[in-house]
């Protein structure tokens, strides 16, 4: 348990480094469903203004490639569930992070670096929900 | 936008996906397990967090003492603190897709390259339930559109 502890601290060290180069350099917030978001919602101007966004998308395509090669083990997709739970389960998590205005990145990274109440709230909020229906799904299975 | 600006999103964006794999967030298995109490609890994942914001928190709070980013006019940071019911209403329905299929946005988009069956599936469904929610906003029944949703978070 004390590895899994070790290689979360340093995962999460990396997303902490990698919001603050974002910020740093154009001034933009590390939230994965805004980036994704905004590409779906207005393509034309994201490819026009928002160029930052597409590029970023990129990149995490990148790193996926990169992990599915250096280590592909710890890519893995939920085998436990049935397709028409992960259909429900992505659209569940596409509409509510667009309502809520982001995700486990923005909110629950980024906002609560910026001591948002905000992020705060909803990182509280969909930590409950998310514990709730997987602790539920597994008594129920 | 300049050049510098994309390539410094691109790797930004790069070190994300290299951090929630080393994190095992990307692990979709290894969140369903973690988000479920009953059976045997690894709570490792909690430190994700605790690692991201211990890192990010003291370089925040040395780039917001610059009166702009490196390679850009001005920062783009939501000044809203407003929690109204799409704040909670939308992180509780999150909450349940996370916890049904184990993907947040990010682990699910870094994972699309594995081209696992179910990856790319939750992906789709993912983006048809962000334009849903996009063209629910738009509707004129809901009223004008008066929140830029621009800046996430």
């Amino acid at each position: 348990m004390l590895e899994s502890i070790g290689y979360a601290i340093a995962g999460g060290a990396l997303i902490g480094l990698s919001a603050s180069i974002l910020l740093l350099t154009g001034g933009h917030i590390a939230g994965i469903s805004g980036v994704f978001g905004g590409i779906l919602q207005k393509p034309l101007v994201t490819f026009d203004k928002d160029r930052w966004r597409p590029a970023f998308f990129l990149g995490l395509l990148a790193g996926g490639l990169i992990l599915r090669i250096i280590a592909p083990e710890v890519v893995s997709a939920p085998n436990s569930r049935g397709m028409l739970a992960v259909i429900i389960a992505g659209l569940l998590v596409g509409f509510g992070t667009r309502l809520g205005n982001g995700c486990t990145s923005g909110h629950g990274v980024c906002g609560i670096t910026r001591f948002s109440r905000r992020s705060l709230m909803a990182t509280l909020i969909f930590m409950a929900t998310g514990f709730i229906t997987a602790t539920l799904m597994g008594v129920l299975s | 936008m300049t050049p510098k600006t994309l390539l410094s999103a691109f790797v930004s964006g790069l070190i994300f996906a290299l951090g929630l794999g080393l994190s095992r967030m990307t692990d979709a298995n290894t969140v369903l397990a973690f988000l479920d109490l009953s059976g045997d609890w690894n709570p490792a994942l909690a430190f994700v967090m605790v690692g991201a914001i211990a890192v990010h928190l003291p370089f925040y709070r040395m780039i917001r003492k610059r009166e702009r980013p490196l390679l850009a006019e001005r920062f783009h940071i939501p000044t809203t603190n407003i929690i109204d019911k799409k704040l909670v209403l939308g992180a509780a329905i999150f909450g349940v897709g996370w916890g049904l299929g184990g993907y947040c946005p990010g682990p699910a988009l870094v994972s699309l390259v594995s081209f696992d069956g179910a990856t790319p599936l939750f992906v789709a469904a993912m983006a048809t339930g962000m334009i849903a929610q996009n063209f629910m906003r738009k509707s004129p029944q809901r009223g004008a559109q008066i929140e830029d949703q621009d800046e996430t978070a």
